[in-house]
């Protein structure tokens, strides 16, 4: 609870105050639409896009079903499938632990969207693929290893 | 300027299947351009919605990690056939595209 307080703090003076609050569950998401999670999308690493998500110590998840390929030949198109199948799924995240920036995207959902969210995503090397779930105000995640031969990012 | 982005969306049961192809360049800003060796400034899709009769579903930012030209997929309960799905985003450099289907 402290690590979110001080979140919450450090982020007061910059956009990223609202993005958070709302990873934090301290607003409703209707109140925060257009605000790009700043912080969690330029950090440079799992760590920090993690605190800029809000999460704090995900639990590790076996209703987190993550689709993607073993090995991947060309890393700048990569599909990948989320599916939680966590009643109350209201979020999810996307990262590729050791991209340059590891957030990749994240989705909100309401009005009856299922745990489940497919997408292409960038992979500059070989890495785990993580998702990370909120449901019910708490956070689960779930990783699986992506090999890249050709990495995707710069090129 | 942007261009045209494809929605499709059908039933499977009481679920529905919506695929969204969008059409953008997903610049991360680390690319050099191969003839002037210069960075390609970033340019790339920041926000997306999507809503089905006015009632949003999906709200996903997105990173400088999405591939070129962006798909997404999203399953949601409760819609029937006719229904009007909504597609906006809106990119880093302010530009902004929408598109709508019938779910069938």
């Amino acid at each position: 609870m402290n690590a979110l307080r001080r979140n919450v703090l450090k982020g007061a003076a910059g956009a990223g105050t609202v993005a958070i609050a709302v990873a934090a569950g301290l607003l409703k998401p209707t109140q925060a639409m257009a605000a790009w999670n700043k912080a969690a999308f330029e950090a440079k690493n799992v760590g920090d896009a993690m605190k800029g998500l809000g999460v704090a110590g995900p639990a590790d998840s076996k209703e987190i079903a993550i689709k993607a390929p073993d090995i991947a030949e060309n890393g700048s198109v990569v599909p990948v499938e989320v599916t939680s199948s966590i009643a109350g799924t209201t979020s999810i995240a996307i990262l590729a632990e050791k991209n340059g920036t590891p957030l990749v995207g994240t989705y909100n959902l309401s009005g009856g969207a299922e745990g489940y969210i497919s997408t292409r995503i960038k992979m500059g090397q070989t890495s785990l693929v993580r998702a990370v779930v909120n449901a019910g105000g708490k956070s689960y995640t779930a990783a699986k290893e992506v090999k890249v031969t050709i990495g995707g990012c710069g090129g | 300027m942007a261009e045209p982005m494809r929605i499709r969306a059908t039933m499977a049961g009481d679920v529905a299947d919506v695929k969204v192809l969008m059409n953008h360049p997903m610049e991360t800003g680390l690319r050099k351009d191969a003839k002037t060796g210069q960075l390609v400034p970033a340019h790339f899709i920041q926000d997306v919605t999507a809503t089905i009769n006015g009632a949003t579903v999906l709200n996903a930012d997105f990173g400088t990690g999405i591939s070129k030209n962006p798909y997404l997929g999203f399953k949601v309960k409760g819609p029937k056939k006719g229904d009007k799905v909504v597609v906006n985003w809106v990119d880093n450099k302010g530009d902004k595209n929408s598109a709508e289907a019938t779910i069938g």
